[in-house]
Order: structure tokens, then C-alpha cells, then sequence
């Protein structure tokens, strides 16, 4: 299985940068292919706030947008932001997190020389990209972009005559089968590439985390996906050749949709978070100096969390009308979720117990996402609950949790991984004071948008709603969905500081040595960049775990995977300690 | 202490003691985790010549950590169980049926008028609009017309989805008179955020009296819904 260095000619421009089959530069192209709708994603998340906190004032420059995202319009409103959710979830979380680190991290954390299936790879991003391209070409059909949510209930999503919206949602389900595609090829080649194209020495017990937790990413991916993908098959058909998979004046079930759909997207909120874990891990590990409280601990808790996302997704649907008596059966699994959750959370508090915590950019975005991820893990116990659920089922509440998880989580773990991989993916370093300021406010801004979120949903706030002011229960909390708005603004607006920097840098950055945090995996061991192949004439021998920080006995404070030294163990034999 | 706005039938008590006591266990667990991720940051951040604690782990401590959040959440999900199982378990026998039939973007509220049947011309059907009275069990026949909706009323802690081609029975049980607002809570098209309707909780003999008045205005030519 393996590639040698002499199969990997200097290849043109294109075939370098545009049509590459290098694992490095894809994960570059979903980088930016993820950041860049990023910022149409945010600028979403703008309008929609801009309309709950003030609904009765025209938002300044909004004569300047599209017309098809004028919020004032109810009907644009909910296009808004369902685009919103659609692109933060299919072309920015899923992309950044699998794409981007899992296909730049993989081969080189590792010890191969590129993925399994450099061809396949290449497909992988660009099916993705045209995923991109057909979902961004909807907003400029006539009737505008999909508005029935990302979740795209039948029958609501299944009939033009209840939304207004024809070729607009039809797009939005081939965009989304393209981009599942993209995952399922991507999935194939991760699982390949890892199980069969380890460095000698590199026992799985002796992966970092944030490989475990792609691998076990890729597994969910290629089971859940196609799932969803028959979905969107039946609903494409229900839309344009008559069906009535979800139709009951047809003989059709709405509640099947559902169903589907959370089989596939209750793993996928999985899919969001587990490489965010693995990557938090990993740099919590490098700056606290200190390795991984309780590795295979963690590990197991990734698979745990992986087996019991499947049989979870019945939460979701507690209100829906499904049978109560299963409603009981889906909360006893989805508390139990909870326990490796918790877990992973007790496990990055021992690490840095003792620690000598060095405050960098990545560090502090991993702090924040630890913090955040405890409050979004926490809230989830609410609507766990099915009686509490009656209440708070489809209200802010959930949309401060599914923020605090993905955002507070996934996004901070994001940002992390960025500061931290940046010198190897570009060799060059971001200013660090710039993002340590980015990093600062990000998380206090964080939490004054999404906070106050439940004290909305507590108040009983619907979701998807686009005038608060309607409901005489709601007016006493519109202050508070002001006060919102402005710190989400604020928020928007401290991504400047990351973009200008990320830019910069990349031009003007000072130049990166190999291993700039004095980490111990084995992309440190690479040059930064690594070269087409990744090593020089051989590819590294792995002697123990990836976490050997302050190990007694050595004058430096870490110890790489792949250096010799006296006294080590020879490799075939796993250093990890009990967890 | 109200965190939760008023609730004013006979679960919502039930349901918000639940909120507070998941709110207890999770605030416990919220304080000393975020306390203890400030504490070691400021306590063991970087200092010159301390070197980090060497160790992977410790095996007592994991099962500990694993062990308790797994019967503190046990516990919570049998809690649970006992409540919905109380709301969702039975319908109390009830005379007082209604018949929600939920559209874009319209509540249709039936009641049987004076033959005592559904579907008939002497039906009593009002928009946007329900009354029912004090203290007394009432059964809601959930229907829809055409897309998902869900009926909700915050002040009942009541939310159930209406789902096309499925008849969906829920129950309330009104603690005192008052207007309580109702919403739809499952996205519905353009018009989701604006399904607003009011419900009325009367005493008894008040609510007899305005159905009559309903039955007396009713206009036979009325059909029934399909």
C-alpha cells in the first residue's frame, strides 16, 4: 500500500494547485473553500439577528444585498436563515473538520506519504466544491433559496405550494447530495489510509487523538451518510416526479422523513465535534506540556459516543407524534451519551492538572472550547428530558445549545486547530498577539450572543419566528434580543482581526521551523511545509505514544514519536500506560 | 423565584420541578468544572524552572468520573420518565373535546355543539381562538391540513406537532381563568411567526354560556373541514 517518494514527479501548475491529488493542498483547497463560505455564512447569521433584534428597522445597507435576503420580507427571512444553518453545516463545519484537517493531518500524523487514494481525494473536494457552487447558485433562481429549514421537513419542503420556493429548495437537495458524496469518498479514503498506511512503529494505540477521532469520524460518515442520501433521493422525487414517499394524501409517512434524517444528522452532529475533540487533545496536550490525561480513555469515549450517536436520533423527534413509549427508550440512550462526553471533559481538566500551561492562541481557543463545550454539553440534559422537552422543544434554548456546541465547540476548536497547523500548512507563523486578542473576545463575545439565548427559550421564544414582538409574552424579552444583536455584531466583527492576520501571514508571516510549539506527533517531524511525499528518502519510525511531554530523564520537556533515545522501548511494543 | 414564566395547568408544575432539579445537578456540575478549568489555567500556567507533572492518568479516578455522571443521569432520565409517563401515559376520561385543525396559517378550533358530535352542521368553529374551562381535563384532537405545525402554549408547558394525515390527542388540565397566547412552533412557511392564537380559560358556567352564544351564532351552511 505504500507510496514511494519515486512515484511523485514534479507535476504543472494546475495539476500542483488546482486538480491535486497531494493531501496537503486539498486540505488547503477545503480550507479556504470552507472559510470563504464562512463569511457568506456569517453574514447570514448577521441579517437574521439584525431582524429578531430590531424587526421593525430597515438593517443599514441592506438596499446594497440581494434582493433575495431582505429579512424584512417573512418569506426571505426564512431562506436566510436556512441558508445559514445549511452552509455553516454542509460547505463550513463538515469541510473544515474532515477535509481540510482530516485530509492535511492524516497522512502526516501518520507517517505515510499521501492518502490511499490521491484520485479519489481529488474528486472528494472538487464534487464538494460543485456542492458548494450549486447551493450558492440558488440564491439567484427565481423564488429564491431553500426556506424550510436545514432539517427540510416534508411536507412543507416536498411542495412548491406551501413555500413559493421551486427550483430553489430542488438545488438545495442536490447541493446537499453532492457535498454527501464528497463525505462519503473522503470517509473511504480516511478509513483506507489509516488502517493500512501507518509508519512502522505506529501501533493505533500510538495514533494522536486527533487521528482516532477522524478515523471514528469517517466510520459515522460512511454510515450515516447514505442514509441521508436515500432521503434526499425521496424527497427529490416527491418534488419533481410525483412520489409520495412523505405525502399522505398519497398513501406517503411524514414522520419517515424525520426518521431519516436523524439517523443521518444525529451522527453528524457527532461528526461536527468528535475531530474537534481529537484536535483539542492533541494541542491541549502540546501547551499544558504534559501528555493526555487518560489516552485510552479518550479513545474509548470517542467510540462510545460514536456507537450511541446511532441510537439517539429519536430526541429530536419527542413532539413529532412518534409513540411516547419510544420517546422514553430514546432518552434513556441519549442520557447515557452524555457519560463519555463527560468523560473527555474530566480527562482535558487532568491534563492540565500539573500542567505548565504555555497561554498560546491555539491554547487559549482550546480553553474556550472546553468551557463552551461543558455548557453545551450540560444544556443538552434539558431537552433530553422529555417532559422538559415539551417546554423548551423548538425555542432558543435549543438554539443557544446547538450554538454552544457548535460554534462555542466545534468553531473554537477550529480556530485551535488553525493557530496551531497554520506554520505547517503554510510555513509561516500568524501573529500571535493579534490572535490572542481574536481568541480573547471571540470567547467573551461568544457567550454574550449565545448565552442569553436560553434565558430566551426559558421564556418559551419560539424558533424561526422573524418578529418577536407579535407575542405579548415575548415583548418583555426583546431588550434582551437586542442586546444580542449587538454582541453578535461585535462578534462578526472580531473576525476581522483572524482574517487580516490569516492573510497577512500568509504572505508576510515570519517564516516557520519544523516543530514551532515542541510537539511530539509526527507532522513536527516534516518540514513546514512538508514536500510532495511529505519525508525526505524514508519515512519515519515510530518508538512511542504521541503525548511524551516532560518525560523524566531528558533535558527538553518533549519527546517525538519518531526519535530514538536511549533507554526507549524498541518499536513493536506500546508505551501507552493504563488509562 | 420565576425563571420560567407562570404555568398554569395541572403538568406544568411537574414539568418546570424537573427543569429546576436538572438545573441544580447540571449548575453543580457546571460551577465546579468551569471553577476548575480557570483554576488550573491560573494555577499551573508556565512558570520558570517547574516542570510539567509527568503521568498518563490514573484508572480510580476514570471510573469515578465515569461511574457518577452515569447515575446522576440515570436518575435524571428515570425522573423524566415518571413525569412524561404521567402526561403522555393516559387521557383522562373528559367530556370537553376539541378539534384542532391547524393550516397555513390558521388554528381551526371545532367543538361539538349542541348534537354532541363532530363533523356535523351544528359544530361551533372558531379561529385563532380557543376557550375552555377552569379545572377540568380537556381533550385536543390534533390535526393539519397541510404542512407540520406544532400547537403550542407556553403558559400550559403544552407542545405537540400537528401532522398531516395522523390525529394526534393530547390533554390539558387549566389551573385558572385568563388569555394565554398560542403559538406555532414548527416552521410552517412564511407565515410561521405570525400563527398566533389566543386561548381563553373560563369558569365553567362561563364557558357553557359562550358556547351557547357559538351554538346560537352558528350558520348551518358552515361544512365541515375536510
Amino acid at each position: 500500500m505504500s507510496v514511494h517518494a519515486d512515484q511523485h514527479h514534479e507535476p504543472s501548475f494546475i495539476g500542483k494547485y488546482i486538480f491535486s491529488q497531494d493531501h496537503k493542498i486539498i486540505g488547503i483547497q477545503f480550507l479556504f473553500l470552507s472559510l470563504a463560505f464562512m463569511i457568506v455564512g456569517g453574514f447570514l447569521a448577521m441579517i437574521v439577528r439584525w431582524q429578531l433584534g430590531f424587526p421593525d428597522r430597515e438593517m443599514p445597507l441592506a438596499s446594497y444585498l440581494p434582493a433575495s435576503w431582505n429579512p424584512a420580507d417573512p418569506a426571505q427571512y426564512n431562506a436566510v436563515f436556512t441558508m445559514h444553518a445549511s452552509i455553516m453545516i454542509f460547505l463550513v463545519i463538515i469541510p473544515i473538520l474532515t477535509g481540510a484537517f482530516g485530509n492535511f493531518l492524516v497522512p502526516l500524523m501518520i507517517g505515510a506519504r499521501d492518502m490511499a487514494f490521491p484520485k479519489l481525494n481529488m474528486m472528494s473536494f472538487w464534487v464538494g466544491f460543485t456542492g458548494g457552487a450549486v447551493i450558492t447558485s440558488s440564491f439567484f433562481v427565481e423564488g429564491g433559496a431553500a426556506s424550510t429549514g436545514w432539517t427540510a421537513y416534508p411536507p412543507l419542503s416536498a411542495d412548491p405550494q406551501y413555500t413559493g420556493v421551486g427550483l430553489g429548495q430542488t438545488l438545495w437537495i442536490v447541493s446537499v447530495l453532492f457535498i454527501g458524496t464528497a463525505s462519503i469518498m473522503g470517509a473511504v479514503n480516511y478509513i483506507t489510509t489509516i488502517v493500512n498506511m501507518r509508519a512502522p512503529g505506529m501501533h493505533f494505540f500510538r495514533m494522536p487523538l486527533s487521528v482516532w477521532a477522524l478515523f471514528i469520524t469517517a466510520i459515522l460518515q460512511l454510515m450515516a451518510t447514505p442514509v441521508l442520501a436515500s432521503a434526499l433521493g425521496m424527497l427529490l422525487l416527491d418534488r419533481t416526479m410525483g412520489t409520495h414517499f412523505f405525502n399522505p394524501a398519497g398513501g406517503g409517512q411524514v414522520l419517515l422523513w424525520q426518521h431519516l434524517f436523524w439517523f443521518y444528522s444525529h451522527p453528524a452532529v457527532y461528526i461536527m465535534i468528535l475531530p474537534a475533540m481529537g484536535f483539542v487533545s492533541d494541542i491541549m496536550s502540546t501547551f499544558a506540556r504534559k501528555p493526555i490525561f487518560g489516552y485510552k480513555a479518550m479513545v474509548f469515549s470517542i467510540m462510545g459516543i460514536a456507537g450511541l450517536g446511532f441510537i439517539v436520533w429519536g430526541h429530536h423527534m419527542f413532539q413529532s407524534g412518534m409513540n411516547p413509549a419510544l420517546g422514553t427508550a430514546f432518552m434513556i440512550s441519549t442520557m447515557v451519551i452524555a457519560v463519555p462526553s463527560a468523560i473527555k471533559t474530566f480527562n482535558w481538566l487532568g491534563t492540565l492538572w500539573g500542567g505548565s500551561i504555555r497561554f498560546t492562541p491555539a491554547m487559549i481557543n482550546a480553553l474556550a472550547f472546553v468551557s463552551t463545550f461543558i455548557i453545551g454539553g450540560l444544556s443538552g440534559i434539558f431537552m433530553a428530558s422529555t417532559p422538559v422537552d415539551m417546554f423548551i422543544h423548538d425555542t432558543y434554548f435549543i438554539v443557544a445549545h446547538l450554538h454552544y456546541v457548535l460554534f462555542g465547540g466545534s468553531l473554537f476548536g477550529v480556530f485551535a486547530a488553525i493557530n496551531y497547523w497554520y506554520p505547517k500548512m503554510f510555513g509561516r507563523m500568524m501573529s500571535q498577539p493579534v490572535n490572542v486578542i481574536h481568541s480573547i473576545l471571540s470567547f467573551i463575545f461568544f457567550n454574550l450572543t449565545f448565552f442569553p439565548m436560553h434565558i430566551l427559550g426559558m421564556g418559551g421564544h419560539m424558533r424561526r419566528i422573524y418578529d418577536p414582538t407579535l407575542y405579548d409574552f415575548l415583548k418583555p424579552l426583546q431588550p434582551m434580543n437586542q442586546f444580542i444583536t449587538i454582541n453578535a455584531f461585535l462578534l462578526g466583527a472580531v473576525q476581522i482581526l483572524f482574517a487580516a492576520n490569516f492573510i497577512y501571514s500568509l504572505f508576510r508571516g515570519r517564516k516557520a521551523e519544523r516543530n514551532p510549539w515542541h510537539s511530539t506527533s509526527l507532522e513536527w517531524s516534516a518540514a513546514s511545509p512538508p514536500p510532495h511525499g511529505n519525508w525526505g528518502e524514508k519515512i519515519p519510525t515510530v518508538y512511542r505514544g504521541p503525548f511524551e511531554h516532560s518525560p523524566p530523564g531528558i533535558a527538553e520537556d518533549y519527546l517525538p514519536q519518531d526519535r530514538p533515545a536511549a533507554g526507549a522501548p524498541a518499536p513493536g511494543r506500546p508505551t501507552m500506560t493504563r488509562a | 423565584m420565576h425563571w420560567l414564566p407562570e404555568g398554569v395547568s395541572t403538568y406544568s408544575g411537574r414539568i418546570d420541578l424537573m427543569f429546576y432539579v436538572i438545573l441544580a445537578v447540571t449548575g453543580v456540575a457546571f460551577v465546579l468544572t468551569e471553577a476548575l478549568l480557570f483554576y488550573f489555567s491560573w494555577r499551573y500556567r508556565s512558570r520558570d524552572g517547574v516542570r510539567a507533572r509527568y503521568t498518563h492518568g490514573n484508572s480510580r479516578l476514570e471510573v469515578i468520573w465515569t461511574v457518577v455522571p452515569a447515575v446522576l443521569l440515570v436518575f435524571l432520565g428515570l425522573a423524566s420518565r415518571k413525569v412524561w409517563g404521567e402526561i403522555k401515559g393516559h387521557i383522562p376520561p373528559t367530556d370537553q373535546e376539541i378539534v384542532v385543525l391547524a393550516s397555513q396559517f390558521d388554528w381551526e378550533v371545532r367543538y361539538k355543539g349542541a348534537d354532541g358530535q363532530f363533523e356535523t352542521a351544528d359544530d361551533v368553529v372558531v379561529h385563532n381562538e380557543m376557550h375552555v374551562p377552569v379545572n377540568a381535563p380537556v381533550k385536543i384532537r390534533l390535526r393539519s391540513k397541510d404542512v407540520l405545525h406544532s400547537f403550542f402554549v407556553p403558559a400550559f408547558r403544552l407542545k405537540q406537532d400537528a401532522v398531516p394525515g395522523l390525529t394526534i390527542d393530547v390533554w390539558v388540565q387549566p389551573t385558572r381563568t385568563g388569555d394565554f397566547e398560542i403559538a406555532c412552533a414548527e416552521l410552517c412557511g412564511f407565515g410561521h411567526g405570525t400563527m398566533r392564537g389566543m386561548l381563553t380559560v373560563m369558569e365553567p358556567e362561563e364557558f357553557q354560556k359562550w358556547l351557547k352564544e357559538q351554538e346560537a351564532g352558528v350558520v348551518p351552511a358552515e361544512a365541515p373541514a375536510a
